[in-house]
């Protein structure tokens, strides 16, 4: 019985991760038109756009691999694997247990290895532009994110993000600069990783300096649809890990409705701030130039050093 | 491992501070704008006000009070102020100085932190208070700032480089030992002074000379080519 | 108000007014005037130490080891002052400089030996450092005083690595002072050299290891000892010629003597033994010591410039001194200090006829000086007798120091002996190589003599030759009680 209502909390919490993730991406970007003075579409957009794709048919290259169908399926799925293991609103759910952090890097890795193939696939020149410059940011990328989890874990003597957010959120208020810079260290991260401002632009295709936009270009209707989701659930992601690694305050530690209803709303809270805080750094910052980027992510590494060092030397005794 | 969360916050916020000038000195390594190299230096300087405001009332020294009024007004107002005063006038203010590879860079400064850390290892075992890390953190400063010496072309970031180098070890001095003997800090704060108003002139000397502030330029007296 | 408050103040005095006075002749004169005040308040001083002991308080300490260097310092002060009016009169004439920087020359110069007095006189390791950065800055302004390109390079050069040395000075201070303000009550006292002496055995050790390494590497800058001499030659050759006698006769001396009275204390502190060697210090000052001996040796003979090839004489006997100083016991320590008098005389007075060598020359390119003695014998002879005396032959003061501290070598460390004389035969040749032709050499056309007031030249050398024949009594007494403070036993 009981074994029962949590897997179904499991399961809703999932449903509820991927259907909510297209609102998150449509939030900050309302709150970017009111920052450039523009009229923002309706918040359910992002739903009308995905409907609208799931209905028109697929244009296939002639000489498109099955790696170029099965890719977005794949990338969806890593996605969504990713979000399933997350603690959303209750720690210590069962999926918790395959919730480690190193496994998360390697999920994203997966799902990114398969999009960089198939953009390469057609063998177009955008696609493979855009592979490249994808595989040099995320090689850069991810080993911030291993030193961040890895700062994280000696803290917590856990690789499990469960216990991580658990030992978090058990901890009397302490000003700890290594959390500080591994905070700082995984927000750098994520604007790289989910082709954000300044790193990359969401919202345009001009050749010179797109990346993600430049290996999905010759994807159409469902496969497109598939996987425009993958990336809303990839910044949701990225958005929960830092509001509940960090802040985690509100998340639920049993399941009893009020408890439940309290994560939700805190949840919702911080979110909404993140979106704010996000959408106001991409309207006063300017994109900079590609090959800027590595001495970005040299900073995200130095930072997520630092904060590793910083536990060593400053709190490690 | 649950020590540093028994200490109590006053500490711990001075600890984050610290850590904040450390990262506030990788930033100005990697920083290449003129302009935003002073503001960084700036923030520095806020901080170490800062921290020194937090250890005085830790502590109860009224004379770290003192320090920590001098070096917001010296440090976080004055001197930037000059320097950008002086970068606007020599029209350099909005240029870009040369990094060479800031990559390695970062990693080297890195290194040198880690380095540091173990010079003041030894003293761990006699140590009971924090000063062990304000050492190791404040050596760390120096070091780095020694390598943005080596590694910037333009005089005006060269004392910049300088200057937080000073920083480190005013840091040293009020973490480690709740500040020098007031004589000394006076004495301290009037030298720095005085090399940042003789850097200015000599700004101008360096301008008038070569016509530019790169002191690379500056290279007719090694020793190689005699 | 007691002495050492007068030889303080004269400076100070001094330098304000003469940065007021217009007229850059007179104030040639002034300085030679306040340059002999001190250097007679700087005589009452010593008579004062001579006769009641050490002068202790809060503020200054004055001992048998620091009252000599006093009147040395001030001693070198006015004679350079004296040798400096006509040479700058002619640097004037020839519109190398204007009036106002020669004002600007003369207050420095006086601020400058306010710094010196400063350093040497304090009680406290911070006024020290705090002293020793405000000789840098006193002085950076005098190496770019021509304003041509080299200069500004060399002070440039000369401002940004002494004031990184001494930052690391600073660094080993703060240190210090951390290990003292355990041991020591009134943390306001725990820079006091008085007060570091008498605690020095309960200071930790570790931390006053460390403490040494950084204060070795900052004010081993000043002395210029290598690596960290590259500022040297460079500042030495570009700024006035009576600036390069004051660095090399004063500064560099002053730098040692805060790395001597700092090894006194770490050598206390280090005594137990135990995690580190007791003679870390010695062992530390003889390797740089010897290092910069032996490279400014070779680097004499690869020079062309003349001020810097007796920049790098500098570097090779203050190695020589550091060395000394690290091995430690009364033989050495007594040569090292007796080293440190005769090489400062001999080196200002080098400096002097060098100056007026190269402004005889018109420049101060080494194979576009000839035949000085023919056209300025007083000139010509003062080299050749200045670089004989600083090439350690006799009957020279020079011989003398340099014959001790081999014999204290000899002694302790038998096989340092083979380098130290390689050592000085190679710097001997480098300096006698270019010394030939400037002195001997055929005079160029249409060189003539220029006004020069010889008298400190002769006394500088005439006092090395004294020294060298025979130490007088009281200076041996003087310099044996400084051996006592410094190395625990006396040698007489």
């Amino acid at each position: 019985m009981n074994t029962l209502i949590i897997w179904s909390i499991t399961l809703a919490q999932i449903v509820l991760f991927v259907t909510l993730a297209p609102l998150f991406a449509s939030w900050v970007k309302r709150i970017k038109c009111y920052l450039q003075n523009r009229r923002p579409p309706v918040l359910l957009q992002p739903y009308r756009d995905l409907r609208r794709l799931f209905a028109k048919e697929i244009i296939l290259a002639t000489n498109a691999s099955i790696i170029f169908r099965i890719a977005p399926y794949i990338v969806l799925g890593t996605m969504i694997m990713a979000a399933s293991v997350i603690p959303l609103l209750i720690v210590q759910l069962p999926l918790a247990a395959m919730a480690d952090a190193i496994v998360l890097v390697g999920t994203f890795a997966l799902g990114r290895f398969f999009l960089a193939l198939a953009g390469m696939d057609v063998g177009t020149s955008f696609g493979g532009m855009g592979s490249s410059r994808e595989m040099t940011i995320s090689a850069l990328a991810e080993p911030v994110m291993l030193v961040v989890v890895f700062t994280l874990a000696i803290l917590a003597s856990s690789t499990n993000l469960s216990n991580i957010v658990s030992y978090v959120l058990n901890q009397e208020l302490v000003f700890r600069p290594s959390l500080l810079f591994a905070l700082f260290a995984l927000v750098l991260v994520g604007i790289a990783e989910t082709g954000r401002f300044p790193v990359d632009n969401p919202d345009t295709h001009l050749e010179l300096t797109m990346i993600h936009e430049a290996m999905i270009l010759e994807y159409s209707g469902r496969h497109l649809a598939l996987l425009e989701l993958a990336a809303q659930l990839k910044l949701a992601i990225y958005a929960v890990l830092i509001a509940n690694l960090f802040f985690p305050w509100g998340i639920s530690q049993s399941v009893t409705p009020v408890a439940l209803v309290l994560a939700a709303l805190a949840l919702l809270v911080k979110l909404m701030v993140l979106g704010i805080l996000l959408a106001f750094g991409e309207t006063v910052m300017a994109k900079m130039r590609l090959f800027r980027v590595p001495t970005f992510l040299a900073v995200a590494f130095t930072l997520s050093l630092l904060g590793m060092l910083s536990f060593i030397m400053l709190e490690g005794r | 491992m649950n020590v540093y969360a028994d200490l109590p916050l006053l500490q711990q916020g001075i600890h984050t501070l610290a850590a904040l000038v450390l990262v506030s000195s990788f930033a100005l390594l990697a920083q290449s704008r003129v302009v935003a190299t002073i503001q960084v230096f700036a923030w520095q300087g806020f901080l170490l006000a800062a921290i020194t405001a937090l250890v005085a009332w830790e502590t109860d020294l009224e004379h770290l009070y003192i320090s920590a009024a001098l070096t917001l007004v010296l440090k976080a107002f004055f001197i930037p102020w000059l320097l950008i005063r002086q970068a606007r006038k020599l029209g350099i203010l909005r240029e870009f100085d040369t990094i060479i590879r800031p990559g390695i860079t970062l990693m080297v400064a890195v290194s040198l932190v880690i380095f540091s850390y173990n010079v003041v290892l030894p003293i761990q075992q006699f140590s009971q208070s924090v000063t062990r890390d304000a050492i190791a953190i404040s050596l760390a400063l120096v070091l780095i700032s020694m390598l943005m010496l080596i590694t910037r072309r333009k005089a005006i970031t060269q004392v910049v480089a300088f200057m937080s180098l000073e920083n480190g070890l005013f840091f040293a001095a009020v973490s480690a030992t709740q500040g020098m003997p007031m004589v000394v800090e006076l004495g301290v704060a009037f030298d720095v002074l005085i090399a940042a108003v003789i850097f200015g002139i000599f700004f101008f000397h360096i301008r008038d000379s070569i016509d530019s502030l790169d002191v690379g330029l500056l290279s007719r007296l090694a020793e190689t080519d005699e | 108000m007691n002495v050492i408050d007068w030889v303080l103040i004269i400076p100070v005095v001094g330098a304000l007014s003469l940065a007021l006075i217009p007229n850059a002749r007179l104030g040639a004169w002034l300085n030679i005037f306040i340059s002999a005040t001190g250097l007679a308040v700087s005589i009452w001083l010593a008579l004062t130490v001579l006769g009641n002991g050490a002068i202790t308080s809060d503020l200054f300490y004055v001992d048998a080891f620091n009252v000599y260097l006093v009147v040395l310092t001030l001693l070198v002060g006015m004679t350079t002052a004296i040798f400096s009016r006509p040479y700058m009169a002619h640097e004037l004439d020839i519109r190398k400089l204007t009036p106002l920087r020669l004002r600007l020359y003369h207050s420095s110069f006086q601020g400058f030996m306010f710094t010196m007095l400063l350093a040497l006189t304090t009680n406290n390791l911070g006024v020290l450092w705090i002293a020793l950065e405000g000789a840098t800055l006193a002085t950076v302004l005098l190496v770019s005083l021509y304003r041509t390109r080299e200069s500004i390079e060399a002070a440039w050069k000369y401002f940004i690595l002494c004031g990184v040395g001494i930052a690391q000075a600073l660094f080993g201070t703060v240190l210090l002072y951390f290990a003292a303000s355990r041991v020591v009550p009134d943390p306001d006292q725990a820079l006091q050299w008085t007060v570091l002496y008498e605690y020095a055995g309960q200071l930790e050790p570790v931390i006053v290891a460390l403490a040494f390494v950084f204060l070795l590497v900052g004010y081993g800058t000043k002395i210029g000892l290598v690596p960290l001499h590259n500022w040297l030659p460079d500042a030495h050759s570009e700024g006035p010629t009576p600036m390069s006698a004051v660095l090399s006769g004063l500064l560099l001396n002053v730098a040692l003597y805060a790395v001597v009275r700092i090894k006194m204390i770490v050598d206390a502190a280090l005594a137990g033994g135990d995690p580190h060697n007791p003679q870390l210090a010695g062992y530390l000052m003889m390797a740089f010591g010897l290092l910069s001996f032996i490279v400014a040796g070779l680097f004499l003979h690869r020079q062309r410039d003349i001020k810097r090839l007796y920049s790098y004489s500098s570097i090779e006997h203050m190695g020589l001194m550091t060395f000394a100083f690290g091995v430690g016991g009364p033989l050495a320590t007594f040569g090292a200090l007796l080293h440190m008098t005769v090489h400062s005389l001999t080196k200002s007075a080098i400096f002097m006829t060098v100056g007026h060598a190269s402004q005889i020359a018109g420049t101060q390119q080494i194979d576009r000086i000839r035949g000085i003695i023919l056209t300025q014998p007083v000139v010509g002879w003062g080299l050749l007798i200045g670089t004989v005396a600083i090439a350690g032959f006799p009957p020279f003061g020079v011989f003398t120091s340099e014959f001790l501290l081999l014999t204290a070598t000899m002694k302790s460390w038998p096989w340092l002996t083979i380098p130290l004389l390689m050592g000085l035969a190679v710097a001997f040749a480098g300096l006698f190589r270019h010394l030939h032709p400037m002195v001997f050499g055929k005079p160029p056309e249409g060189q003539l003599p220029i006004a020069v007031n010889p008298l400190p030249l002769l006394l500088h050398l005439g006092l090395v030759l004294w020294l060298g024949l025979s130490i007088p009594r009281f200076l041996a007494e003087w310099f044996d009680e400084a051996t006592r403070l410094i190395s625990g036993s006396s040698l007489l």
